[in-house]
């Protein structure tokens, strides 16, 4: 119970505190990094970078790995495809990204900082997810389709 | 630390806030197995996709994440984020929850944990969702 819970537990708070601290629980930082055109802000790509910096070293651990400290086995992402949908998908989520300034990592970790537009941006978030099952429910039970 | 031209940048703070989001992925990755996509685990939660980690760890993971921000805000104080109105909020998050079902993940997973792979999907996915974001602030800001 511990075990298998601790991690993703430890994960998500060290994930919270992480957009926090770097300021990516203000929209307005996130929108002034996609501003290149007027008062450009390039926190994000520090915070990015940093996040990238740490996984690129963790991903050298996994070939020389049996299996996960917690877990059976690994589960990961092994697509290689480019498809219309991958495009499609990450341009309307763009879109999104920079309307609101938020993405979901912020969006659920500034639900109790700022409750009432967390939970607006949340339940849409989730809304639209839902669209997404609803009209392509085949896809969605497949295997294949599992996320990055 | 100001960055020269840029008064408005925290380097350093975002550095560290993005060494921390890695820790949480390496930890997610080497510890469990699994890439750290938040609009994944959440979908997992909230019972809209049926793959990934399980229900419990899912919902563990979510609930880490306000937890985290919230100790952080508390120990740094003064933090007043600002946000476009309500219903631009509400049009918004359905776009950004739709855009990562349909292209399998978003700035955590395509944007950290795939791109620090490497993964072809990833580079393509998050090089769209950058230019996508940037055309929309450029064009709100015309508006």
């Amino acid at each position: 119970m511990i075990r298998t819970h601790l991690p993703p537990l430890v994960s998500g708070t060290l994930f919270g505190a992480g957009l926090a601290l770097g300021g990516m629980t203000d929209p307005a930082r996130i929108r002034g990094f996609l501003d290149i055109f007027g008062a450009w802000d390039p926190t994000l790509a520090f915070v990015m970078g940093g996040a990238v910096l740490v996984m690129a070293i963790a991903w050298r651990f996994v070939p020389r790995m049996a299996h996960p400290l917690f877990a059976p086995k690994f589960s990961l992402p092994d697509r290689t495809d480019l498809t219309p949908q991958l495009v499609g998908g990450a341009t309307l989520f763009g879109v999104g990204w920079g309307l609101a300034g938020l993405c979901p990592g912020p969006g659920f970790a500034i639900l109790a900082i700022a409750p009432l537009e967390a939970v607006v941006f949340c339940a849409s978030l989730l809304a639209g997810m839902l669209m997404h099952r609803v009209l392509f429910d085949q896809k969605a039970k497949a295997p294949a389709h599992a996320s990055q | 630390m100001i960055l020269p031209g840029f008064p408005e940048a925290a380097p350093l703070a975002g550095l560290a806030g993005g060494l921390l989001i890695g820790l949480a992925a390496a930890l997610m990755l080497l510890g469990a197995g699994r890439v750290t996509g938040v609009s994944g685990i959440v979908g997992r939660a909230f019972g809209i996709n049926d793959s990934g980690m399980s229900w419990s760890s899912a919902w563990t993971f979510v609930i880490g994440l306000p937890l985290g921000a919230f100790l952080v805000a508390t120990l740094k104080g003064g933090f007043d984020p600002e946000f476009v109105p309500l219903p631009l909020l509400a049009v918004a998050g359905v776009l950004v929850g739709f855009g990562a079902r349909l292209g399998s993940g978003c700035t955590s997973g395509h944007g950290v944990c795939g791109v620090s792979r490497l993964s072809q999907r990833s580079l393509v996915a998050t090089a769209t969702f950058m230019i996508a974001g940037i055309a929309t602030v450029a064009v709100m800001g015309v508006l």
